[in-house]
């Protein structure tokens, strides 16, 4: 049994049935992306997961627990940290409180009303954001305001602040949308990183198939709502069916 | 480190300190014969609004400040702590404390509840919601609960209130507010020189408030849960999938801002035992979003700044009528002395808000940090003057 158990979810907007009988198991420790053409409900997956939208029928086990029907700062508290297709940071922040913020969430619960105590005092804190700081390569711009940093830096901030947490599952979604190669690539490496040095699964929603076979150790091709194949990154390279319904189209 | 603060905040609290506490000086610079007396504003009565004002903007700006959510029905919360205030007065004891104390706690519960229904929305559905419920307060202050609140002539102190602690007195006065057998009203005079100097009891116990709200707001600004809230204004998606649930950090600094409030309008009532329902209407709601803007919204100082210059216009700038004009542009020949008078006449005087939109509209175009962002650019200036570039890399902050 996976440590992510999606069985028979559906969804349906208004007359589209974004989701069908959506049946998807994450491994512990592996790399496991999720790929299909736009509008293949990629996203709708997603936010089912994260506690964003609700399933109409179905189940989505996290580690033996449910999670529909959970607020998103619940879930997190479980273990499931997300990575968003535009970075999503606390652009008027520093770096090095936007390090911290996670790390307090995760030792004080989700809310404690300390408001006497000096937040940059908080020793235990301030050593774990230096640490993730550090492996983020990112130590010299801990007094950086978030939102003047160029978009990788801000990408690398964002999977850092969910990594400082350090979740059992960490969800990406298409981590590197609108990123020039290099900074792909460097996104790339990091993930590959984290996916070697930790003891982390990570779920990975992506368009682009250079990312997604230099990563996953298993992939779900996703089309109009329902899952077509899941098997290994080689299997689904000349698999017909994928070809037909994706690669066809965008192969590179 | 003194008193928990780093060394900036500190100073800044020392400071603001030392102003408080000489205030009764420097806001008499003129002589008491001279031409310009009528702007010294050392005056108890003026003195005590300066600092009562500024702890309702602090109050003010730890919500809208921090979090963002503008609040445009924070007089309710001013006048349900006046209320609160005058009945302490009433019923229990002319001395201020149980009045202060209670108004505070009044005034939390009451921005738990207006909060907890406000907050399900945000952003200006947040703010039509807070100036419904005010306006809503106001128009039951001014009506149905009159026997609360004495309808449109307000609540005040009467003779024959029951005081359950100081025993009952129908002889003599009204009593006044004190604390501890000093009355709010007592003043000690000073006079050197041509000046005269005037150290009032009431303007010290609000003085003392108001310094002491100051420190607890630089204390929640510094603190988790003010980074919290920070986070909140900066991306609220972000911070509820790292795990933290806003509603009750939002309702939390709701309440605490709502709480500045009442002890705000308990100080009021202890300095003059009188609450009416306007002090409940909008425009006192808009009049505190003004001192916020005006003063450098999100700054630890600058609401008090922004509350002391609004006051000290609609007091002292008020003042200033035309005979004053005319006496002011006597030396120049008659019909320029007209022209020049009739040009200035609608700026001052009953036309003090036109003056005062001037210099709104001016803070907003071109100093958006207020008068903080207005001090801060002066420093520069004079930094850069005094050392060269190379060795003051960290004069302008980074943007």
């Amino acid at each position: 049994m996976g440590i992510l158990e999606v069985q028979n979810v559906g969804k349906r907007f208004g007359g589209l049935q974004a989701l069908q009988d959506v049946n998807l198991s994450v491994k512990e420790n592996t790399i496991h992306a999720i790929i299909g053409p736009n509008g293949a409900g990629k996203s709708t997956l997603l936010n089912c997961l994260v506690g964003k939208l609700i399933p109409d029928t179905g189940t989505v086990q996290f580690d033996g627990n449910s999670v529909l029907g959970r607020s998103p700062y619940e879930i997190n508290q479980m273990g499931i940290s997300r990575v968003f297709q535009t970075p999503e940071i606390f652009g008027d922040l520093t770096v090095m409180e936007n390090m911290m913020i996670p790390i307090f969430a995760k030792r004080d619960g989700s809310f404690a009303l300390d408001a006497i105590s000096d937040f940059m005092k908080h020793k235990d804190i301030l050593e774990a954001a230096e640490k993730v700081l550090e492996e983020m390569n990112m130590s010299n711009k801990r007094s950086m305001q978030a939102s003047s940093m160029s978009r990788g830096d801000k990408r690398r901030l964002e999977i850092g602040m969910c990594l400082s947490q350090e979740p059992r599952l960490l969800l990406l979604d298409e981590p590197t949308a609108g990123m020039a190669r290099a900074d792909t690539n460097n996104t790339i490496d990091l993930l590959k990183q984290i996916g070697d040095e930790r003891d982390i699964t990570i779920a990975i929603i992506e368009h682009d198939m250079h990312v997604v076979f230099s990563l996953a150790n298993r992939i779900t091709v996703l089309a109009q709502g329902t899952p077509l194949v899941e098997d290994v990154p080689d299997k689904i390279k000349g698999h017909p069916k994928v070809k037909e319904a994706y690669l066809g189209e965008t192969a590179h | 480190m003194m008193l928990g603060l780093n060394r900036k905040d500190a100073s800044l609290l020392l400071i603001v300190a030392i102003l408080v506490a000489l205030a009764p000086i420097f806001l008499n610079p003129f002589p008491e014969q001279s031409g310009l007396a009528q702007f010294n504003a050392g005056y108890p009565d003026l003195m005590q609004r300066f600092v009562i004002f500024g702890i309702f903007a602090i109050g003010f700006n730890i919500l809208f400040g921090l979090t963002g959510y503008l609040s445009f029905g924070h007089a309710a919360f001013l006048g349900a702590g006046s209320y609160a205030g005058v009945w302490m007065l009433k019923l229990l004891t002319i001395n201020v404390i149980p009045a202060i104390i209670i108004s505070t706690a009044v005034a939390g519960i009451f921005a738990l509840i207006i909060g907890f229904i406000s907050l399900r929305r945000s952003g200006i559905y947040f703010s039509i919601l807070t100036l419904a419920f005010a306006q809503m307060s106001f128009a039951l202050a001014a009506s149905v609960l009159t026997p609360i609140t004495g309808g449109e002539t307000g609540l005040q102190t009467a003779l024959d209130d029951p005081r359950i602690l100081d025993g009952t007195n129908t002889t003599g006065n009204i009593p006044a507010p004190s604390i501890f057998g000093l009355q709010m009203g007592d003043s000690f005079q000073i006079s050197v020189g041509g000046w005269l100097w005037t150290f009032n009891v009431g303007y010290y116990l609000s003085a003392i408030v108001m310094l002491s709200a100051f420190y607890l707001a630089i204390r929640i600004f510094r603190s988790p849960f003010g980074i919290m809230l920070r986070a909140i204004k900066s991306n609220q998606q972000r911070l509820n999938y790292t795990g933290l649930n806003t509603k009750p950090y939002m309702l939390a600094c709701f309440v605490i801002s709502g709480m500045y409030a009442g002890l705000a309008g308990g100080l009021m009532v202890s300095m003059d035992p009188l609450a009416g329902a306007e002090r409940m209407q909008w425009t006192a709601s808009g009049e505190v979003v003004l001192m916020t803007i005006l003063g450098g919204v999100g700054t630890l100082i600058g609401p008090v700044l922004g509350a002391g210059l609004i006051k000290y216009f609609e007091n002292i700038f008020s003042k200033i009528n035309d005979n004053l004009l005319h006496k002011w542009f006597a030396f120049m020949p008659d019909g320029v002395e007209d022209f020049i008078v009739s040009i200035i006449y609608p700026f001052v005087g009953k036309g003090w808000h036109l003056t005062l939109g001037l210099i709104f509209m001016a803070v907003i175009i071109f100093l958006p940090g207020g008068l903080v962002e207005l001090g801060q650019k002066v420093a520069s200036i004079f930094k850069k003057k005094g050392s060269t570039p190379s060795n003051n890399p960290n004069t302008e902050p980074a943007e």
